[in-house]
């Protein structure tokens, strides 16, 4: 995957900062696009020191329904070549605080689905035209079953996922894949003050098997792999126990 | 639900919780200190966090190598910038590095030495942070020519109390300059650190070690090797009588050939060692293996820089060894014509207590530090653990006393155990320091639980 572009959604986070210099330390040029831009500048800055590549901070708000095609089609224009994605803005509100103001679940919502939604949409005719390109979007093990103490996120997450699913049905006979990651929680700001969580990855580990699957294709894939057994697991408890659980 | 809902407007999305509860350990391992945790993997969060709940004291941390208490902060409230690690810029004609503080030598070794750059002072352990290098104005085996890194520090941005950020020069704010460098932590947290970085022919030094008999022997050594750019000694610290401070020199300077790359995998002690693992036979018989392994007579050996500077990072977790009890460490700088009896005595009180130690580091230091709380200053300096035993109170009171009347000090970076008054006789700068930390932090919203113990409040 050399001398391509990879554009990074939300790339002040934690997992998509590894990922880049992931792609940094494979040649791979850089548009990192967010909302924070002094932080952008300085990821962008690190990259281009530590691999040498090109790295360009873009000013992008997941939430801003409007600005989407516009923001696709500047992106496509800086990268006329191979333009990959990788989609990890998101955000996690609290259960109960969401419950409590809607407008906080109705705002994760637009960062999580519709944004990237309205994004990917536009991006879909670039893609196609040039028959070349990977889509890599961070979903959630917290998408395979609603829970009881996050299932805000959850159906955010598991809207993603069946997003993606058509959406690469969509891009599949041009040559485009699309790679759902179903990531476990990670070490990062994110989770940092939730009580302990079991097989937690540290983001450049998970950045690396990201990366590694990605170079195979297409289709969902859980990370780190223990998340698959575990997940069929949970998805597949009958519902009078899956109910008793507090988790 | 049936609410109506307005629109999502752009704007900030919730923020995830910033603190955390965690007992957090220093590296040598003493009694965890509770206290809440925030880890900002940018600046903005780090300035979120400078609001710590309750008004809580609060202390930036790097990697946590600091022995002793200075990266603790019991009760209070403890800044991580480990995430805060990007390299900001580098020119190579000036050598010139501005990085964010959670930089680590490692960090720096491998990104710059394949381009011919390193830094120019380096402590022990390549996991230390640059803002924790800084805290502490760390030194290396070169410091009796090129000082600490408190030298080659061009500027630093330093984010206050108050909640501005200052960029801080030595013509800027000297006091708040020389208050920063070995300031322990305690004006601010580092948000940007301009290092100079220096030019080196290879990726390897030519090493030259050599058997010691004992501490004249020693310290002629450093007299004649006094302008080799490296030079450090390595001494069983349990050796007595006519053996007393024999040991191994090194001495080097940078290899004009360099070695081919070849990147060592780390080992890892998986578990703590039984506490009667490491005893006075264990210990007495290693120091003896290592003593023989060197060469009577001096040989020339190319060495990696990595595998020269940092001889320890090769088994990662070496703390382990010690057990759970964990140990301690003594590192004194005597100046030279105080030093060479104070060392002896040193040197007796502690192969006399029978206190098990691995080997000790003896080095001339040459330089005075820049800042108001730095520990280097020509003299001798000794480093060697101490493994926790229940007299260890006693013993490190006599070795305080020992520093104190040479006139030397002990290094904050190692310490646990120096008292108040202890701490005002080596260190002289200190109502200079207090002085600027009331000025730019009256409401004295930074403490560790080292300061809080020395009577810095």
């Amino acid at each position: 995957m050399a001398a391509e572009t990879w554009l990074i959604l939300g790339a002040s986070s934690a997992i998509a900062r590894a990922f880049a210099q992931e792609a940094a330390s494979h040649g791979a040029a850089l548009l990192l696009a967010g909302r924070d831009m002094p932080d952008l500048e300085a990821l962008a800055a690190d990259l281009r020191l530590r691999h040498g590549v090109a790295a360009t901070p873009l000013a992008w708000d997941a939430a801003e329904l409007a600005a989407q095609p516009g923001f696709a089609a500047a992106c496509a224009e800086r990268a006329p070549g191979v333009l990959n994605l990788f989609l990890a803005a998101g955000a996690m509100p609290d259960q109960a605080a969401a419950e409590a103001d809607p407008r906080l679940a109705a705002a994760m919502w637009a960062v999580n689905v519709t944004g990237p939604a309205a994004l990917l949409g536009a991006f879909a005719p670039i893609l196609a035209a040039r028959k070349a390109g990977r889509v890599v979007a961070l979903g959630s093990v917290a998408g395979d079953r609603g829970r009881k103490r996050n299932h805000l996120y959850g159906a955010s997450k598991a809207a993603l996922a069946t997003f993606l699913q058509g959406y690469a049905a969509r891009l599949a006979g041009e040559g485009v894949e699309v790679l759902c990651v179903k990531a476990g929680p990670a070490d990062t700001a994110m989770t940092w003050a939730l009580p302990k969580l079991p097989f937690m990855a540290q983001p450049a580990a998970m950045a690396r098997a990201i990366w590694r699957r990605a170079a195979k294709g297409g289709g969902e894939a859980y990370v780190p792999p223990i998340w698959w057994p575990v997940m069929t697991i949970i998805r597949l408890l009958p519902r009078r126990i899956f109910n008793r659980l507090d988790f | 639900m049936s609410v109506a809902v307005e629109p999502p407007k752009p704007g900030p999305a919730p923020r995830p919780e910033l603190w955390k509860p965690l007992a957090l350990q220093s590296w040598g391992r003493m009694a965890a200190a509770p206290c809440l945790a925030a880890r900002p993997e940018r600046l903005r969060e780090l300035q979120a966090a400078l609001a710590a709940p309750g008004g809580r004291a609060l202390l930036p941390r790097g990697a946590g190598r600091s022995y002793g208490d200075a990266c603790l902060n019991p009760g209070g409230a403890v800044v991580l910038t480990e995430r805060l690690n990007r390299l900001l810029a580098f020119d190579p004609a000036s050598g010139l590095l501005l990085a964010e503080p959670g930089v680590t030598f490692a960090d720096l070794l491998r990104i710059f030495l394949p381009r011919g750059f390193l830094a120019p002072a380096s402590p022990g352990t390549a996991f230390v942070t640059l803002g924790g290098a800084v805290a502490h104005d760390v030194h290396g085996k070169n410091q009796h020519l090129a000082g600490s890194i408190g030298e080659h520090i061009a500027w630093f941005d330093l984010l206050l109390a108050d909640g501005s950020t200052s960029r801080v020069t030595p013509e800027s704010d000297p006091a708040l300059f020389r208050a920063t460098i070995g300031g322990l932590g305690l004006t601010g947290i580092l948000t940007a650190i301009c290092l100079r970085l220096e030019p080196v022919p290879s990726n390897a030094l030519l090493v030259r070690r050599q058997r010691v008999p004992d501490l004249d022997a020693f310290l002629a050594g450093f007299e004649a090797n006094a302008a080799a750019p490296y030079a450090v000694g390595w001494i069983d610290a349990l050796a007595q009588g006519a053996e007393l401070g024999r040991g191994v020199l090194e001495v080097a300077g940078p290899s004009p050939e360099g070695l081919p790359d070849r990147p060592a995998k780390p080992r890892r002690l998986p578990f703590d060692l039984p506490g009667f693992a490491l005893n006075r036979l264990s210990i007495a018989a290693f120091n003896e293996l290592y003593w023989r392994r060197a060469p009577a007579l001096a040989g020339e050996e190319r060495v990696a820089y990595e595998r020269f500077l940092y001889p320890l990072d090769a088994i990662l977790d070496w703390n382990r060894l010690y057990g759970r009890g964990g140990f301690h460490q003594f590192q004194c700088v005597l100046p030279f014509r105080e030093g060479e009896p104070a060392l002896r005595r040193l040197l007796e009180t502690i192969a006399a207590g029978g206190n098990a130690s691995f080997l000790a580091v003896l080095k001339a230091m040459g330089r005075e530090g820049v800042g108001m709380l730095s520990f280097a200053r020509p003299g001798y300096s000794l480093a060697l653990d101490i493994p926790a035993r229940p007299g260890s109170a006693a013993l490190f009171a006599a070795l305080e006393r020992i520093t104190v009347e040479a006139g030397g000090r002990v290094y904050l970076a190692k310490d646990a155990w120096l008292s108040p008054q202890g701490f005002a006789a080596m260190y002289p700068e200190a109502p200079e320091f207090q002085a600027v930390r009331a000025r730019v932090d009256p409401d004295g919203a930074f403490s560790s639980g080292l300061s809080r113990r020395l009577g810095l409040g």
